[in-house]
């Protein structure tokens, strides 16, 4: 289990292979389906993005309201292949050194990772209130009109990830089922 | 005629909302503690035991298992000897999702319009509606929380009748396993199999409500559940799809007679946070 704190540097994500088992500290941003659109939209029309991505790591999420007192609801990852239009053209231009999501990714996906030392994490489906309880912080930065689909900064401590896809292209979605297969 | 008013079935549809979004049925989360102990890959495992503490979590802790709260899809069964006072029973269902997803602190996560608009509701409404009407006069009311990610693996086939058992079982095994990780491995298979397209995919979805680990009452599809499960286990997926022997913990199959030139089969997954409650008043 590696112990890793924010900013992910992109010397750091390309010490990284697949299925190394990471604890994850620090500052990420969420943005799922809506915000990539914005955010996407404006690289389309060459304009500035609103946020700075160098060197950060977006995690595809959409969490629950707070109960009050509470930090955040349930927020687990949702599934990455949506936002595959969006990813290759977003950490070219943003710098993104890391994405956490669920789920295998496109060729062109994989392709930008392995130019950029972008790393492609992956936390578990369905365990929203177990990752909740890593979450400290959460202040929504932008796209707040879009409710649960608003970038959200969020403090983590010790948020447990799987590194699925590294910047080799080294993929555990290809490479674990074939140990597993019988037919 | 029995008469029930409006606001208890609004009441009792918002408890319901929050009971199936805080707590994983019994069925499905003693089928996971027993996944564990067969699983094969050690990563696998540890997922596993990923998504048990998780379902223990959410109810110590008070959050909702997942943070997709889903579709609010509901299965309704209304006796004919029974009338609503004060409103219509679509109307009262919607109210009740209404209020027990703002009382929950559940996800709105349905958009008003599909293609062009995509505006958050606000308020997860419209829920999604089976309605059946039979003897007695009672009403049973179940939602079946329904997460997009599983949803999106949805599939549909019209084979032809002689493919046969052969071009059902190669259909639904397929469709799980290019699922991959994204429904949210181990899922439950539901499988529909005749009537029209319509109706086989409301059976696929309906076949999900069956309690994990139960038996198809006709041995026929008992065994070819089995047969199934037993296949889409060999395709190696596991897990989150990050390899494993556990990519299904049941094939739940619901069938109805078709058109002599159909063959129609669908396949609806549910994911491991498979939830689900019932009320009956």
């Amino acid at each position: 289990m590696k112990q890793i704190s924010t900013p992910f540097s992109k010397d750091l994500s390309s010490t990284l292979r697949a299925g190394d088992q990471v604890l994850l500290s620090g500052t990420i941003f969420t943005a799922r389906d809506a915000a990539h659109k914005r955010l996407f939209d404006l690289m389309v029309k060459s304009e500035r993005l609103p946020i700075d991505l160098h060197n950060q790591i977006i995690y595809y999420t959409g969490p629950t309201p707070a109960h009050p007192g509470k930090v955040i609801g349930s927020a687990g990852p949702t599934t990455s292949s949506r936002m595959d239009k969006y990813t290759p053209q977003l950490i070219e231009e943003s710098g993104l050194s890391g994405i956490i999501g669920k789920g295998n990714r496109s060729d062109p996906v994989i392709e930008a990772l392995k130019k950029y030392q972008c790393t492609y994490f992956a936390a578990v489906g369905g365990a929203g209130a177990l990752l909740s309880m890593c979450i400290k912080k959460c202040e929504p930065v932008l796209y707040e009109d879009l409710g649960p689909e608003a970038i959200y900064k969020l403090g983590i401590s010790e948020f447990p990830l799987i590194v699925a896809i590294d910047c080799l292209g080294n993929n555990l979605y290809l490479q674990e089922p074939l140990k597993y297969r019988k037919q | 005629m029995r008469t029930i008013h409006f606001q208890t079935i609004v009441k009792a549809v918002n408890d319901l909302c929050i009971q199936a979004a805080y707590h994983l049925p019994a069925d499905v989360l003693s089928s996971l503690q027993k996944s564990v102990l067969t699983e094969q890959s050690s990563n696998g495992r540890k997922i596993l035991e990923q998504c048990i503490e998780n379902a223990n979590l959410a109810v110590s802790q008070h959050l909702p298992i997942c943070q997709d709260t889903g579709f609010a899809v509901f299965f309704v069964t209304m006796g004919s000897e029974l009338t609503i006072s004060g409103g219509t029973l679509i109307q009262a269902i919607n109210c009740g999702v209404q209020k027990g997803y703002r009382e929950g602190y559940l996800r709105n996560s349905i958009v008003n319009d599909p293609l062009f608009d995509r505006k958050n509701t606000g308020d997860n409404t419209p829920a999604a509606i089976t309605l059946d009407i039979v003897a007695g006069d009672k009403l049973s009311i179940t939602i079946l929380p329904k997460g997009g990610g599983c949803e999106n693996m949805s599939a549909l086939a019209m084979l032809k009748p002689s493919e046969a058992k052969a071009g059902v079982m190669d259909f639904v095994v397929n469709s799980v396993t290019r699922a991959g990780g994204n429904p949210c491995p181990p899922v439950i298979v539901g499988v529909g199999i005749g009537g029209t397209a319509d109706k086989v995919s409301c059976l696929a979805k309906k076949a999900l409500l069956r309690p994990v680990g139960s038996s198809n009452p006709d041995p026929r599809y008992d065994s070819l559940e089995k047969e199934i499960l037993d296949r889409i286990n060999m395709c190696g997926n596991g897990p989150q799809g990050l390899g494993g022997t556990t990519t299904a913990l049941a094939v739940h199959i619901e069938t109805y007679p078709c058109h002599i030139a159909s063959l129609p089969v669908a396949v609806n997954l549910n994911c491991h946070a498979a939830r689900q409650a019932t009320v009956i008043i």
